[in-house]
């Protein structure tokens, strides 16, 4: 029964795979995917799990009223605010790092660290 | 419903709605525009305190009135307004102290954004205080870090920039396994609202379903807030972002930002959980090892460190490692030792960033031998600082003995193995404290050979001073009237749950 849930087990492996690249890749344009990654993962999860089956997209069409017809609006609601911030992020993050990158012309954060530090120490 | 009781939305709304107008403001304006929403905000919390103790309950505030399963709620009681009060009071006074640095640590075109950032942060402090729906809490934490990122990438330079870059990647994997966690707990509960979602937490530990879940979430939200409040072994980028940033950010972030996360945390443990599903989960043992071990280890990075900034950001680890030490004891006396540490920390934390960038400004480096005799040179600033390293090692009359106080006597009412463990990790801490704060202390008032070679008298102006005069005041009055605000707080923390 458990493996049935497709949806579920792909959101969970990429988010492992997101957070493993967020935490453990050295350049930056790959954290910003690998956070990306986390983020889509967890809204596919609440899509998945807000999706009745057979039930239709919360939007009344042809007068039909009646709450059966149609899926929990709620989850759907997150996974739009949710978009709205994970873009956010990402859009400081990559702003971010093209001004590093303008700076130290790599996406290297250990480099960018060592380059820093020499600068520092000069 | 009152008037006073929109208070708590005009607190989120009027520096949300101001910090969109401050970019489009000239320099010199945005500033005013900026000091006075603060002083604002500042006066209204001051209005709402009375008037909630005089209500003698907490009350929840629906948005757009749809009732209680489903809208998005505020709640407010004693101790939220509390909270809220020092948070704007501390924020305005350190905008006032940090106002004449700003102007010549950032680029002047960049004043009116970093204005707006302050607002941002403020709405964003306000409403994780306030909000009683958890998702609503995950979008203002992330108003809140964002701003924060862009307080410190403000400052020109190559090192502020990669710390906040850092910040940033740090605190993105804390709100990744924070949403996490409250969309498991939503999966669970089918609710958002934190006083529904404790009941069905509740119904579910009782009838013994899903604890590997349950668990798995509150380790999640524990974890998030613990990496983004620098918990002890996710502390890697505090001394980088604290040290690097403009002073008033720097101050912001050590006081104000990472109390927010604090206070999150104790209503995730109060309200969202429920104390006893947190204790039954085991997250809260975890959680005593890990603030046990950064008060020892964050004390002795602090040490190490020969940069005056990055040991005052050091010891912010210990101080934190306080805080969740009271949080995972799971007791009244302890819970409130944690909250009165909170205000305690954040008045003393930004406090010492102010002034360790004032004995900077009079010293030739901000390496800690260079800073010989710069508390003769800055007299005023020298006396702040003495004053917050000695609270900071919890010298009595001032505000963080209180809360030493405070802590071991909620070890002593513990009576098990734990409250050997809290006293002694106190007193080591407490020495370690006392070893780099006073090391400080005796190197800003030893009068170095060279006296001549000073770089003169420190100019801030009346901002500065009447700030630190204020902080000084506030720290002693934490010290020396306490009881008080802890009456206040023991109470609010009943109506919090």
């Amino acid at each position: 029964m458990l493996l049935t849930h497709y949806e579920e087990i792909a959101a969970v492996i990429l988010f492992g795979i997101g957070l493993t690249m967020l935490i453990l890749n050295r350049n930056m344009i790959k954290k910003i995917i690998g956070f990306s990654m986390t983020d889509s993962a967890i809204f596919l999860y609440l899509a998945a799990k807000g999706y009745i089956s057979g039930r239709k997209a919360p939007i009344v069409e042809n007068g039909i009223t009646a709450m059966e017809a149609y899926i929990n609006p709620i989850p759907s609601g997150l996974v739009l605010t949710g978009i709205v911030v994970s873009v956010a992020s990402s859009a400081v993050l990559l702003a971010l790092t093209v001004r590093l990158y303008k700076r130290y012309h790599t996406l290297d954060l250990d480099e960018m660290t060592r380059l820093a530090q020499a600068e520092e120490a000069d | 419903m009152d008037l006073w009781q929109s208070i708590p939305l005009l607190l989120v709304i009027l520096p949300l709605v101001s910090a969109c107008l401050c970019p489009a403001l000239p320099r010199r304006g945005a500033q005013v525009f900026c000091g006075g929403i603060l002083a604002l905000s500042c006066l209204a919390a001051t209005i709402f305190m009375p008037a909630i103790t005089s209500l003698g309950a907490s009350y929840t505030y629906s948005m757009g009135h749809f009732p209680a399963p489903w809208g998005n709620e505020l709640r407010a009681g004693p101790l939220e307004s509390r909270m809220s009060w020092f948070f704007m009071l501390v924020l305005l006074l350190t905008f006032l102290g940090g106002l004449r640095c700003l102007n010549h640590d950032i680029p002047e075109k960049k004043t009116s954004v970093f204005c707006a950032t302050l607002l941002l942060i403020a709405s964003g402090l306000n409403a994780q205080v306030y909000t009683n729906d958890l998702f609503t809490a995950y979008v203002f934490l992330e108003i809140t870090t964002l701003a924060a990122v862009s307080q410190i990438a403000s400052r020109p330079g190559g090192r502020p920039l990669l710390s906040s870059a850092r910040y940033m990647i740090m605190n993105m994997v804390g709100s990744s396994l924070f949403l996490l966690g409250v969309i498991l707990l939503y999966d669970l509960t089918g609710h958002l609202l934190m006083s529904p979602i404790q009941q069905s937490v509740s119904a579910l530990v009782e009838s013994g379903q899903y604890h590997t879940p349950l668990t798995l979430v509150v380790a999640l939200i524990t974890v998030g807030l613990g990496i983004k409040s620098a918990l002890f072994p996710f502390h890697a980028w505090v001394s980088d972002s604290y040290s690097q940033g403009t002073p008033m950010g720097s101050a912001i972030m050590a006081a104000l930002v990472s109390k927010g996360y604090l206070f999150l945390m104790l209503k995730v443990i109060y309200r969202v959980i429920g104390r006893e599903n947190f204790a039954a989960t085991g997250v809260d043992t975890v959680l005593f090892i890990f603030a046990l071990l950064g008060m020892v280890l964050g004390s002795i990075l602090a040490i190490r460190q020969t940069d005056l900034r990055r040991m005052v950001a050091y010891s912010s680890v210990a101080q934190i490692g306080y805080i969740y030490m009271g949080l995972s004891l799971n007791t009244d006396a302890g819970m409130m030792a944690a909250v009165f540490h909170m205000i305690a920390h954040a008045v003393c934390k930004s406090m010492l960033f102010l002034t360790c960038d004032g004995l900077i400004a009079v010293s030739p480096s901000s390496r800690l031998r260079d800073l010989e005799g710069s508390g003769f040179r800055a007299p005023l600033t020298g006396a702040a600082f003495t004053v917050g390293a000695l609270s900071m090692v919890g010298f009595p009359f001032l505000g963080g003995f209180s809360s030493k106080v405070n802590f071991a006597l909620s070890a002593v009412d513990l009576q098990d193995p734990r409250t050997f463990l809290v006293l002694a990790v106190l007193v080591i801490s407490t020495w370690l404290h006392t070893l780099y704060f006073l090391r400080a202390v005796i190197t800003i008032y030893r009068r170095s050979p060279e006296d001549t070679v000073s770089k003169g008298h420190l100019h801030r102006g009346f901002c500065y001073s009447l700030s630190l005069v204020m902080l000084i005041l506030l720290n002693v009055t934490l010290g020396v009237m306490s009881q008080p605000l802890i009456n206040v707080l023991r109470s609010g923390l009943t109506l919090f749950g």
